[in-house]
Parts: structure tokens; sequence; C-alpha cells
């Protein structure tokens, strides 16, 4: 039974999404406060990170948007006094602030109980050596290395430990003299070189080419066990599970490698003594039943998110209740509302996650997949056969792919390439298997290669083979039932049909190819049906729409009922850069204000770390793909009165025009306005036409002409090609050299892929406008301002709202120009603008007829909530405008970017016109300088305590750190300066110290300042392109990442940071929540 | 290679079509659905199964293969749970004709074929389960399209006994354990301090494995044996296919022991638990679609001790019926049907689930322990 003693109970979040922990902490965190809530207890939760669900009215009780971080958390424990406390629901932040927290006494101090999971058996699962000692007590076999100092003891290891082993030379950077050995003598031979780098060798059991598994264990105090779902890797042990396909539930086991380590993992959890809720991750020996624990997790993670979608069993929700008391069973199954939560779900489905990588967005960056995370998202795919699971996941992805085959193809130039690509993982590995069963490997040759299980190989030939089989065909009419089937079974798209059957070349287009596929596959009668994920398999009806489309039926589970109340929203798809949990807070604030008002909600969407793919958000979850084909299916089975488009972000905007044409229902702004917005020769003619002025541009098609615009408007321009050869999408060019360099080697300029060419604004405001409007009217609105200057990517800025330092004739203008376009639109729902300012001269960037990236933190500082208003605008509804009185208050957010550049090796952490940060976080404080502060805290900045490098490379940029220099200089600190900028710094007489790069003489050395941590802010900022001194400012900003020392790349915000830490002090912070702020 | 056409047909018209990846010969019985997702072989191989066709509602089946069909010295098979496959005929959605696993020796398709078993892939088992659910098992016919059975063989003889039972009523009125049940006793871990009776009524081989595992001698004897007779130190009523109402012989030798003046522990499993209950003087009725799967919920009565279980039953006992000497040990968490029972007093318990495993969860085998413990 539930403790009677809870009346209030601190939750904390993991802040702003980064790699390795991304949205499904904002699941997770969300279904613990449905549960506290369930049971009447008062909730606080503490979390930066604005644009998440679990920060929004109706949750939780008090909100808090400060850094989770063991000061801020102690200060609110102070002041809110709870009870008890959650630290398993916000990722590794929130478990390495509870685990300090303990260490300190401060829970002690103030008698809150930690609920679930006891602290100490956390510590015992992170701690690498009490984890392996733990385990060691029940004869549970861990990964463990043998030290040994000669040969003798080396071979002597590797015996006890059974070959192949690996050898590692302890102290060696970069695996120097490490490796495999097969047998004694391999092991001698290697021993003795490894001998000379080092004076110890590390002897380990090598597992390369195990299998990965995992396993989501739960149990309550009364050690009551069950696993709710295994999972198995695509790929072999030695890739990260986060960077892995992952299958739910394993399909090349046998029961009784099952079952052995579905009793380990109940064995562990109960040594271990988790309540609540842990992961196990093991590795299984593709050749004997022999195993080894990878780790276990002993909290929510993003396997338990995804196992809670893959399985219907809500892990969050249960375990949240755990930790309140109770027994699995006392609780429900939420899916049937008649069966006990302690049960362990039965899939008549076959689930696969595939990783969503975009590393194309990062300089430099190695595209090698190891033992760390790279990926920024994921998706989810559900199937009734792995192929068809597989096709649809890589479709999900959103990366131009159409699933396993047809896709662009990848040059090979030999076959040892391919070879080393499938050898070594990357994250194209699996369109190179498609490559080498294009070229005749056989299965047998790729599994040597990759180590990949032969069954799952196996799955993708049987794709290939279809998709020969359907290349053969010589038209659709000649296209038979049977093998369509086949097709759409093995979960091909009628794209992929399209082109294997060469369709395009007698079509205008291919649009029009993959219609017709569709058209003779309906008249054969071949449609998806309408399956539902119950946990139990069938054997007791669902009372809850989680559903999925498949072809490999003959019925569907519902019926929807076609009473013209139903409204779908399209959900945003994968989390990516530039696309993340703010789409998902629009999405589920639509289906709040769409079931408010009497109308069935329908989600559809693919990612599972989100909120609203929770089936108890609307009243029908599709999990399935955005795609132009699913999203007309569903159509075609719902034929709902309408559909939103403008709440998912791009994804299901690119999609207006099409479903469109279908005659589907879309609500608010038409998909005609909508072109008219993303069509940059139509949007500009409008500009021009309502005598609006927009940076000068140019669309172009071969190198003469884009020299020739130039001369016109001048460097720098900005140079954004539709057809990008490798790297970066856009580009800054500031002389013909570099414009030349860029376009030969990263972009093709032709007729069919021009190139846009515009003109690049030094030194001016970015300010944003996001509103909604009703009939082109102007209903709600919000100005926001950039404390960096243009040539920052408005997701990579850092934002303040209410803008701070614009004229009112500003202001005035931006208000009347979005008026005009507004109006021209004839706009009905959300919409942004962004605009150039400098001066008063006002030029519009961009527009977009749907709700953007900072909708989310604007709504929550403005307090006004603008998805409500623009879903009841698109519903219809009567709406008033928000009185003035609401658009004046007293304190200011500030949206700060998180970036992940420590998991990115090698790329080069500065920022440019191409998005590269993973999250973000919102901030409310009394003034400005408070709430920078808080933002900057809160995605990891820390207030340097002596010391700080600057470096500047461009003159005004030099300049506006001068006075940022003299504050620090009278506060005490001892400031480090490059080159340049320290002959600034002196020119003005503020003291400062000259760093050296290492192969430049004098001293001191930069490189080793940092690693002494004799620094501990590094302001580094690049011109705009600096050949020269790039590499050693390179230098200086990885190793900053490298080593965790708090780095800004822009001075600006460099500026804005320092003058903020210079005037208030962390501890004069106000610790308000957000109902207190007024 | 050529896909021959099969249907099932069911007793009340539903015709699901597929292909066929088994024997090809028709066949017909009690079509049951079961919700593991893993060990086929296993429960192919499951004696509770005579009788039935199985459909499983996992759709991807065959992926890893089927181990050798190996013998251990002491007659119990290597890898299986009895020495041949039990169920007339096997329904899946997606059969994986190639297979991949260290310890597969032969597809599934191979070893089905080999044994006689039809067959069929490609059927929508989550809508054959629906109806199942609403409607109760059902009888069902496998029909091929084409009466050519490419594999008829007309002198064999086990197929002409099993044809003839077509002609047959329903699957209700056959006595089935005495169809998979053994001839004569046989014995197991001869010349142990402890001996156990464990009564044949188509036992699991793991549940063998799992008292000589634990150092008693086992004399495996035919379900309508007298054992009373025998010199023994506990009785074990194994799992069985089909009513228990068709198997009085075994009720009445149960109730004798029960009456006896030697207190001897007891432990039943399955068909063993039902057999119980009508020798304490207690009734079975039939389940409307049974249990059958590897995540059934079972609560330990007055206690908060919970397991998941493996079960395949389509029977249970009625805990009302019982005397009051005899209480309900376990009770399913999902419907609230009986799980076990126990008595008061006396060192007599089973339960409906299968401690055993194999396939499915291992949590309960603790009861192998506490039997012996009682011995």
């Amino acid at each position: 039974m539930k403790q009677v003693n809870l009346k209030k109970v601190l939750v904390l979040g993991s802040g702003a999404l980064k790699i390795g922990e991304a949205g499904e902490f904002d699941y997770s965190g969300s279904q613990a406060l449905k549960a506290l809530r369930e049971e009447g207890i008062e909730t606080v939760l503490i979390n930066p990170n604005i644009a998440t669900v679990q920060t929004s009215e109706g949750i939780a009780d008090h909100i808090y948007f400060l850094p989770v971080e063991p000061s801020f958390v102690e200060k609110i424990i102070n002041k809110e006094r709870p009870d008890g406390i959650l630290l398993s629901f916000g990722g590794q932040t929130a478990l390495n602030c509870g685990v300090e927290l303990y260490r300190k006494g401060v829970f002690e101090k103030y008698g809150v109980e930690v609920l679930g999971t006891p602290v100490q058996a956390i510590i015992d699962t992170e701690d690498r050596e009490l984890f392996v000692e733990k385990l060691a007590q029940i004869d549970v076999k861990t990964i463990s290395s043998e030290a040994c100092c000669s040969i003798d003891e080396a071979v002597a290891a590797a015996r006890e430990l059974g070959y192949p082993v690996i050898l590692r030379a302890a102290y060696a950077l970069g695996g120097l003299g490490s490796g495999f050995c097969d047998n004694e003598e391999e092991l001698k031979e290697l021993a003795e070189k490894a001998f000379s780098y080092s004076p110890q060798v590390l002897v380990e059991k090598s597992l390369r080419g195990w299998k990965e598994i995992e396993y989501e264990v739960v149990r309550d105090r009364y050690d009551n066990c069950i696993t709710v779902c295994n999972m198995e890797n695509f790929d072999p042990l030695g890739i990260h599970t986060g960077e892995s396909i992952v299958i739910a539930p394993s399909q090349t086991l046998t029961n009784s490698e099952y079952h052995k380590l579905r009793e380990l993992a109940i064995k562990i959890i109960r040594h271990i003594g988790i309540v609540g809720e842990c992961n196990v991750q093991y590795a299984l020996d593709p050749n004997s039943e022999d195993y080894r624990v990878i780790e276990v997790n002993a909290r929510l993670s993003r396997s338990s998110a995804l196992a809670s979608k893959a399985t219907g069993y809500p892990l969050a929700f249960v375990a949240a209740k755990l930790g309140l008391g109770y027994g699995l069973f006392e609780l429900t199954n939420s899916i049937t509302k008649t069966t006990s939560a302690f049960f362990e779900p039965a899939l008549d489905y076959v689930v696969c996650k595939m990783p969503l990588w975009d590393l194309s967005k990062f300089r430099g960056v190695d595209h090698q997949l190891g033992s760390s995370m790279k990926s920024v998202g994921e998706v989810m795919a559900i199937g009734r056969t792995f192929e068809e699971a597989l096709q649809k996941s890589l479709r999900m992805i959103g990366q131009g792919m159409h699933g396993f085959t047809d896709n662009k193809d990848i040059p090979v130039s030999s076959e040892k390439e391919l070879d080393e690509a499938l050898q070594s993982p990357t994250d194209k590995r699996i369109f190179f298997i498609a490559k080498a069963m294009k070229m005749g490997y056989t299965i047998d040759k790729i599994h040597s290669l990759t180590k990949i299980d032969r069954w799952l190989l196996q799955r993708l030939y049987n794709i290939h083979n279809t998709d020969r089989e359907l290349s053969h065909v010589p038209s659709l009419k000649q296209l038979s039932g049977e093998l369509l089937l086949k097709a759409k079974k093995q979960g091909f798209s009628d794209f992929q049909i399209a082109r294997a059957l060469h369709l395009e070349k007698n079509c205008s287009s291919m649009d029009k190819a993959v219609l017709q596929v569709r058209a003779r596959r309906k008249q054969l009668g071949i449609v998806p049906y309408i399956k539902q994920i119950d946990t139990l398999a069938a054997e007791y009806p669902a009372q809850t729409n989680y559903l999925y489309l498949t072809y490999s039926a003959m019925a569907s589970d519902i019926k929807p009922t076609h009473d013209n109340k139903t409204i779908v929203v399209l959900g945003s798809g994968p989390y990516r850069i530039g696309s993340s949990v703010e789409f998902d807070w629009c999405g589920v604030q639509a289906l709040k204000t769409i079931r408010d008002n009497g109308y069935s909600g329908v989600m559809i969407n693919c990612n599972p770390e989100t909120v609203s793919t929770d089936y108890d958000m609307c009243d029908r979850l599709y999990f399935d793909e955005l795609t132009f084909e699913r999203v007309l299916d569903i159509m075609e089975a719902e034929q709902p009165k309408g559909v939103i488009i403008s709440t998912g972000g791009q994804t299901p905007n690119n999609l207006a025009v099409k479903l469109d044409e279908q005659n589907v229902p879309i609500l608010g702004t038409t998909a005609h306005s909508i072109d008219n917005a993303e069509d940059r020769d139509k949007f500009s003619a409008m500009l021009d036409r309502i005598g609006v002025d927009q940076p000068q541009w140019s669309a172009l098609t071969s190198k003469e002409a884009i020299h020739e615009f130039i001369e016109k408007v001048g460097y720098p321009v900005l140079v954004r090609p539709s057809y990008v050869l490798s790297g970066a999408a856009m580009n800054v060019c500031t002389t013909p050299e570099e414009l030349d360099h860029f376009l030969n080697l990263a972009a093709q300029v032709s007729k069919e892929h021009p190139v846009i060419v515009s003109k690049f604004m030094v030194n001016t405001k970015e300010v944003e406008m996001d509103a909604v409007a009703d009939k082109g009217e102007i209903i709600a609105y919000a100005i926001s301002e950039h404390v960096e200057f243009a040539g920052v990517h408005s997701g990579d800025a850092t934002i303040m709202f209410p803008a701070q330092k614009l004229y009112v004739e500003t202001v005035r203008r931006i208000k009347k120009i979005s008026g005009q376009i507004a109006r021209e639109l004839n706009i009905s729902g959300p919409f942004n603008i962004q605009f150039l300012a400098r001066d008063n001269e006002i030029k519009v960037i961009e527009c977009n007829l749907r709700a953007s990236r900072s909708f989310p933190f604007v709504s929550k500082v403005l307090k006004i909530n603008l998805i409500d208003i623009a879903t009841r605008i698109m519903l219809g509804l009567e709406v008033q405008k928000p009185h003035k009185s609401l658009f004046d208050f007293d304190y200011v957010g500030v949206k700060a970017s998180q970036f992940s550049f420590n998991r990115l090796h090698n790329t080069d952490p500065v920022l440019g016109v191409d998005m590269s940060s993973t999250g973000e976080v919102g901030c409310i404080g009394q003034d400005a300088a408070s709430a920078l502060l808080k933002a900057m805290l809160s995605v990891g900045m820390r207030i340097p305590q002596q010391s700080v490098l600057l470096s500047a490379g461009d003159p005004k940029d030099k300049a506006s750190l001068l006075e940022p220099a003299r504050l620090l200089h009278h506060k005490g600190f001892k400031i480090y300066a490059t080159k340049g900028t320290s002959a600034f710094l002196n020119a003005y007489k503020i003291p400062n110290t000259q760093i050296y790069m290492d192969h430049e003489p004098g001293e001191p050395k930069v490189l080793q300042l940092l690693r002494d941590k004799k620094i501990d802010l590094v302001v580094s900022v690049p011109k705009i392109v600096d050949n020269e001194n790039i590499d050693n400012g390179y230098k200086v900003r990885r190793l900053a990442v490298d080593l965790n020392i708090p780095l800004v790349t822009n001075s600006r915000l460099a500026s804005a940071f320092i003058n903020a830490f210079c005037s208030i002090s962390v501890d004069e912070l106000d610790i308000l929540s957000w109902e207190e702020l007024k | 290679m050529k896909q021959s056409k099969v249907t099932l047909q069911l007793d009340n018209g539903q015709c699901f079509h597929g292909t066929s990846f088994g024997y090809e010969a028709p066949t017909e019985g009690e079509v049951v659905f079961n919700t593991a997702m893993s060990g086929y072989p296993e429960s192919l191989t499951d004696p509770s199964y005579a009788g039935q066709i199985l459909v499983l509602t996992y759709p991807l089946i065959g992926n890893y293969g089927v181990p050798d069909f190996t013998f251990e010295p002491d007659g119990l098979a290597t890898n299986m749970e009895s020495d041949k496959i039990h169920v007339k005929a096997l329904v899946v959605s997606s059969y994986s004709g190639e297979y991949s696993h260290w310890n597969a020796k032969e597809s599934l398709a191979d070893w089905l074929k080999r044994e006689h078993i039809p067959a069929i892939t490609g059927v929508d088992t989550r809508e054959l389960t629906k109806i199942l659910r609403e409607h109760g098992v059902m009888m069902g016919k496998i029909i091929f399209d084409d009466d050519n059975y490419k594999n008829q063989d007309t002198t064999d003889e086990s197929d002409d006994t099993s044809r003839k039972e077509y002609h047959k009523s329903s699957y209700e009125s056959v006595n089935w354990v005495n169809q998979v049940s053994c001839q004569q006793p046989i014995y197991y871990n001869k010349g142990a301090d402890k001996k156990i009776v464990l009564l044949d009524c188509g036992v699991k081989h793991n549940i063998i494995r799992n008292l000589i595992k634990r150092g008693v001698e086992v004399m495996r004897v035919p379900w309508d044996y007298d054992f009373n007779d025998l010199q023994f130190d506990g009785l074990f009523l194994s799992n069985g296919p089909g009513d228990p109402n068709t198997c009085d012989a075994a009720v009445q030798n149960i109730r004798k022991f029960l009456n006896s003046q030697r207190v001897r522990p007891l432990m039943g499993i399955c068909m063993g638990n039902q057999l119980l209950a009508k020798a304490a003087g207690g009734e079975v009725y039939k389940l409307p679609y049974g249990h059958r799967s590897h995540n059934q919920p079972v609560r330990m009565e007055g206690s908060t001790r919970c397991f998941i279980t493996s079960q395949n039953h389509g029977y249970a006992v009625d805990p009302n019926t019982l005397p009051s000497e005899w209480k309900p040990y376990f009770t399913n968490m999902n419907d609230g049907s009986n799980e076990g029972i126990r008595h008061i007093s006396k060192p007599w318990f089973s339960a409906q689930f299968h401690p055993e495993a194999a396939s499915g969860p291992t949590d309960t085998e603790f009861l192998f322990d506490d039997f012996i413990s009682l011995l």
C-alpha cells in the first residue's frame, strides 16, 4: 500500500536535451508526475527545460525553471520542504545530482525521503568496482579485465579467461599496443610489443561479435519482479545501445537463452535492491549460452522509454507508484484496465528502433560508431514482419531514405572500401549492407565482415530479393497482386515499388508514379489494416487505442467512427537538430484543446521519446510513419473532420501541398498559403508587392551567374546549395576564393541544382515574431530578440523575451510588417517570422506558417498558451484577443542552447549558420542578467573562480569584449589572452597574460593551462572564416570541450554572460516558481 | 519450390488461408492459441497439446531453427519435452525458412515434415485469436486446396489410426491422457534414497529433470496404474492433455493415496492439480479459451508473493467445490481462476501452472524444492 505520510514530493527533471539524454525523460517525468497527482500528492518539479510537456500547466503543482544542480535543489528543498524525492526520472543528470545531495547529507538534513530505489543501490551500479564486486557475490559474470605485469602473467590470465582475448596496454592513449589474440602464440607476440609501450597490460575476454541483449526489469518492495521486455541489438557488441538498431522482442534467442537471462536479471535486481525499474544489458555468446553483464542502469532510461512504447507497459508510471510503496499486484494494466500490472507483456508484432544521426550538421566529426553515443534521436517502427518494421523505421528517420532498397546509390570505389565500410560501423552501415547485397555479396560474407546475426541478414536479403523481383516486372499492369502484397508485407513503400519498376520514366514526376502504384494497389484490394497494441497478444480486449498499420493482416482491430468529430494532429517525428521536444509540446497542447472541446483527438507520430505518443494523450494513437503514403492511409481510414499540420514542425508542414491535392481537409492556414511562404520566389514576390524589405538574394544555376550577383550585392554572402556533396549545407563566404573553394568542394551548381546566394548581413540584430492569427488578423504575439548578432542560427541563439534592447520604432514596424504578412497569406493558426534589424532598418529573412521552436518558451513566459489559441482558431471556435496588459510583465525569459560537442569527437565547437545545438533551456528572472545567468548555468556553464581566457579574431569582436574584460579585471579575475587580443587589451591598459600555442616560443602554453585546469572559462570567438588561426582556435576550443571547461564562442553572448556574473552573484538569484512570477 | 495453399476452417465455418510449410495431409483438432514469444520446440513436444491445433500469436516463428532431437542415456530428450511432436498442426503468421542458431540442427519445416505435422504460415493469427477469445476454443480442420498430398503415405500406420480419429466426434470426448502416457513403468535415477511415484498423464521431460536433479528416484507409471501398492516416499502428478473428467482411474488411485494411513507428500502440476482436486472431492470446468502463455500472473493466497508463470491448460478447478480442508494455494491475477490448491494440514499441494517452465519463466521452480523438503 501507499505510504500515508507523503504529502509533497519533489521530482528532478533532466534539463536540456543532449546527446544521450533526450526527450525520453520528459516522457518518464510526465508519467511520474501523473502517477503522483493521481494519488493527490502535491508535486514540485525542477527542470529548466521550458519546452517540455512536464513543465506545462496542470502536470506539476510547482515548477522551477532552474538548474538541476545540488545548490539550487537544496535551496528549493529548503523552501518547499517536500516529504519525498524521486531521483530516477530525470536521467543521469537527476541521478548524479541526487547522489551528490545524498553524500552531502541534504536529504537527511531536511527529512526528505528518497522514494523507490535507495541511493546506495544507485551508487552500487554506478561505481564500476562496486558493481563488479556486487555481482560477483551472487556469481553473476561481468566483463572484467586482469592487469598483468609480465608476459607470463598475461598468458595465465588469458588461459583463465579463455581465448579470444583483447590485450590493452595500460596508460597508453589511442589504443597503442592493443589488439585481439586468438591463441597463446598471438598473445605472446602482442604482449611483447605492448610491454614496450607500457609496464602493465590489461587482458580482457574478447566479446567481439557477441550479441547484445537488454532486459527491462521491475521490482516492488514486496520483492515481486517482472521483466517487461527484452530487446536484441541488430549490431553486435561494441556499439553503444543508443547507436544500435534495436529489435523487441529478441529474435534469435531460444527459450533457454531468453529465460536464463531473464532469471539472471531478476536475481540482479533483487540483490541490488532496486524498487522501481532498472535495465540490465548483457553480452551473449553467439556460439553458446555464455554471457556477461555489461551494465545495470538503476533508473528509467532511453531503453525503458523504448520498452514502454514497444510493449504498451507504462514503466515510468508504474515505477513511480512502486516508489510510493505500492505492490505490483495492487496496480492494474492500464491498457486492458481489467488485468493486473503484475504481468509480462506478450507482443504479437515486432518492433524496430532506428537511431537518427545528424552528423552532417557538424564539421569534421568522426562518423565511426562505437561505445559512446552520437545519435540525437530515434524512431520506433511496428510491424508484423521484421522486414516491414525495419523498412518503416528507415523511412521514419526522414533522412531521405525510402526503405532498405531504392535509395540514392552510395558510390563505392572498390570491394576493399565496401568491406571496410561493413567491418567498421558508421551511421550508414545498413545502406552499405544493401549495397553489398546488390554487388552480390553472400550472407556469409556479410556476416563475417559485420558479425550481424545471419537471421537478421537473411531478412534484409529477402527485401533485396523482392526488390529484384519487382525490377523485372515490365509494367505496373503486369505486376501481380501476389508480388505486390509480398512487397507490402515486407514494408515496401509505394515509392520503392514505383522506383523498382522504373515508373518515373513514363511519368512526368515521381509523385505521379507513386500515386499510380497506390491506385493499382487499391484496385487489387491491397490495403493496410489497423492493429492494436494490447500487451496481451489479443488474450484480453484492450480499452485503449494504441495502433499501427500492417499488411500482414486480414482485418482491422478497430473501425474509426466517421462522425465528423475527429481531428488528426500530425506529430513531429524523430528528434533531430532543429526539431525537438518543443514540437512535442505543441502537439500535446493541440490534442488537449481538441479533446477539451468535445472532439476526438488522433495523433500520428513515430518517436518513442515523446509524450505525444503516450496512448492516454489522445483518443487514437497511430504509432506509424509520417510519410505521405501512410498519412493518407490513415486519412482514408479515419475520414477526419480536419487535420492539423502546423504544430509538428517542418515534417508535417512539408506534406501540406500533397495532402491538399488529395483533398485531405487541412485546418487553419491553407496549403496554398503555406506554399506561398515556403517557395522563395513566391514569398519574395509577395514581400516586394506589399513593400516589405528582405536581404537581396537570387537562385543561380552557374558559377558565372553567382559571381555576377555578388558583384552587385558585395561580400559576405550566404550560400545555400540545393544539392550538398559533403559537409554543411550552408556557408558564409567573404572572398571569391572562399566561394570557389566551397562551390568546388561541397556543392554542385547546375540547372537541376540551383544555389541560393543571399547578402549576409553583419552586425545586425535578429528578432523573432511568434504569433497566432485568425483569418489574417493577429490575435496574440511575442517578439523576442537574439543576444547574438545575425549569423548564428536561430536555433543556437540565446533569446530574450520580451526583447530588451529594441527601439520602440523597431517593435512598431515589426508588428506592422507581421500584420501585413498575416493578412496577405490569410493566416489562421500559428506562425513565425524572423527579422533582421539594424538601426531601424527591418528586413524579413523567413516566414514559417506553423508553430516555431520558440512557441513553448514564449507561451510559458507570457503565460498565454499560443497553441491553445491557434488550435481553437483552426477548429473554428471563437477566440478573444488576450488583453493588452497581459503582454506587459515585470520579468524576463532567456532561452539558451545546449550543445553536445563533448560527444562529437573532433568537431569544431563553433556556431554558424547551420544549427548545431541539441537542446535548450528557458529560465525566468526578475531582470535580464539573472535570467541569463540561470539559463547559462542550466546548460552546464559554471561561473569562473579565478581566470578567463579571451580570444577574438575580428576587431569588432575584440571591441565588444573590452568592457567585459575591464569588469573581469576589476572583479579580480586573471585574464589570459591570445596574441592579438592581448595586444588589444594592452592598448587599453587592461592587465593580461599572453598565451602561446605549443609550436610557438613563449610561455605559458595555453593547452597546458587548460589541462592543468588553470583556466575556468574560455571565450574563443573565431572570425567568420579565418583559415590561418582556425587551427589554433580549434585546438583550444576542442580541448576546452574535452576537458569540460565552459566555452563561449560568440562575443555578444560572452559579453552578456560576463556582465551578468560580474553584476550579480549566484547566491543572489531568486528561487521563484513559475506561478510566483507575476 | 511450390508452396501449397492450405486452409484452416473453424467449426463455425470461418476460414483462414495460408501456405503450407509442414507435412501435407489434412487433420483436425481443437484450435487453441498460445501467446508465448519463444519456445516453439518445447511447446510442440509438450504432450498437453495432444489433439490440438496450436496457433502462435507471436508472428515470427522458426528463427532459431530446431535443435538436435537426441536423447540422454536415461531416455530423456536433450532439448525437447517428450519424444515427439504432439500438436495436430501449427498455425503461424510468418514462418522463417532460414534459421540461425548455434544449437540448431534443422529447420522447423523439416522437422514438422519428418514428424508428419501440417503447418500453415501467412495467417492473421491475431484475428484468429480474437475469434477464439470471443467464441471460445473450437474444433478446426486443416484442408489442402488440392487433394494430391505429395507426402502422403497410405501405408504409414500411425497416419492410419489418426485418420480414423477424424471421424470421431470432437476433442472433448477423447481420453487424450491414455494416448500420451507411458505404457510401462520407467525408472530414473534408480537407487536414490527417496522414491517418487510420478503419475504420467503426459509428463513433460523437464518435470522429470527437475526431480532427478534433486537427487530422488523417479518411478514413472502409466496414468491408470495403481501405484498404492508400491514402496515410495512421495507422489507426483504430472501435466497432461484433455479433459480430466476422462481420467477416472487416476482419480480413484489418488483418492486411495489421500485416504491411506501413511501420509506422504504429494505435488501436482496442471492436469495433476485438476486430478487432485477431483480426488479431494472438487469439480473441474472448462475455461472458454484456456491459459496458454508465458506471462500468467498468479498470487500465492494470503501473501504478497506473486509469480509470472508458464501455463497450458483448458480446464480449471472450481475452488468453491473443494471440501473445507482444501484451500486455494494460488490464484490467477487476471481472471481470478484457481491456480493451485493445498491441504490445510497435510503435505499435499498442486499448481495449475508449470513450475518446470520449459518453455517459459522459471520463477516457481522453488515448488520442487518445497516438495523435496517435505519427503
